[in-house]
């Protein structure tokens, strides 16, 4: 069972990061880039949950750990 | 008094902190190992600068959950004196002791350079005896230290008094050119409710003797040092 956790900073948080690569995007023209928001992706690979336990698991995990709620909001996937 | 000086792998500024408390400030101190869950007979605490757990996943993010905060968290709320530096602070807001989260620096570069702070308040344990409106000129070393917090939340803190430190020019004037990682408010140092718990993202004990270029960081060491002594 596999879990995807996505965490992007909200919405009303500045990115900086984000905003040098649409710098950057723009210099190399692709102007129809409107915006850009950088983000980390996490593979949690779980043994011997069944997948509704092994979301709840990972939305714990993503809650206390790889997010920082003060800055970031995640979205949880689950892969069979 | 006796000062502890935690050491999470990777912290690089334990030596300076422990150093100056023990021999500009000429008070006791030992170093604290991450793995350390007693605190016992430590007055006060510093979590000091580096990079800890190599600053893996986001800034102090890993060494929050490392035994010795679990002790340190328990000592500040008993009204224990702890002062968190550079990475010390991001661990401390990691850990729910302070408000807030650190953002990239707007420029997206890491900053090694002196900067310019003004003291805010002096009813923490990292100020007391500090002029209001002193500003001490402290090198910053940093990637991630773009305060932030929702503007309803910076209104609380400012109301309750909890911004401690602020870039400002060397004259302590507000100016977006002296707020060089782009804090919100300019906001460089907080402390907690009580005022017990203190972080700022420059380096006082990098400052704390004349020979390294500025002393100024030595009156907030002196603080923390001064709370614990019986008036």
């Amino acid at each position: 069972m596999k879990a995807r956790v996505y965490v992007t900073l909200k919405k009303s948080v500045f990115d900086p990061q984000g905003k040098t690569i649409h710098d950057a995007l723009g210099s190399l023209g692709y102007a129809a880039v409107a915006d850009v928001r950088q983000g980390k992706f996490f593979e949690l690979q779980f043994e011997g949950l069944a997948a509704d336990k092994a979301r709840e698991a990972a939305d714990d995990i993503a809650r206390r750990v790889l997010a920082n709620p003060v800055i970031e909001s995640y979205r949880v996937e689950i892969e069979g | 008094m006796r000062v502890g000086v935690v050491v999470f792998p990777g912290s690089n500024c334990d030596h300076d902190a422990y150093h100056v408390v023990k021999h500009v400030c000429g008070q006791e101190a030992r170093f604290v190992w991450h793995k350390e869950a007693d605190l016992a007979g430590l007055d006060a605490i510093i979590l000091p600068g580096g990079f800890a757990y190599g600053d893996y996943l986001r800034t102090g993010a890993i060494a929050r959950f490392s035994p010795v905060m679990g002790a340190v968290v328990a000592f500040a709320k008993k009204g224990g004196p702890v002062l968190g530096i550079c990475n010390g602070f991001q661990v401390l807001q990691e850990a729910g002791l302070l408000p807030g989260a650190m953002l990239r620096n707007k420029n997206v570069k890491f900053l090694s350079q002196p900067v310019h702070v003004r003291v805010e308040r002096d009813d923490t344990i990292a100020t007391v005896g500090v002029a209001v409106g002193r500003v001490l000129t402290l090198p910053i070393a940093h990637g991630e230290g773009n305060f932030y917090l929702p503007d309803d939340e910076l209104d609380r803190l400012e109301g309750e008094g909890r911004v401690v430190f602020r870039y400002t020019t060397k004259a302590g004037q507000l100016d977006e050119s002296a707020n060089v990682n782009g804090s919100s408010r300019a906001i460089a140092g907080v402390c907690n409710e009580a005022r017990n718990v203190v972080g700022l993202m420059p380096h006082p004990e990098r400052a704390a003797e004349p020979e390294l270029g500025s002393a100024d960081g030595r009156c907030l060491l002196e603080a923390l040092t001064r709370t614990l002594v019986p008036a």
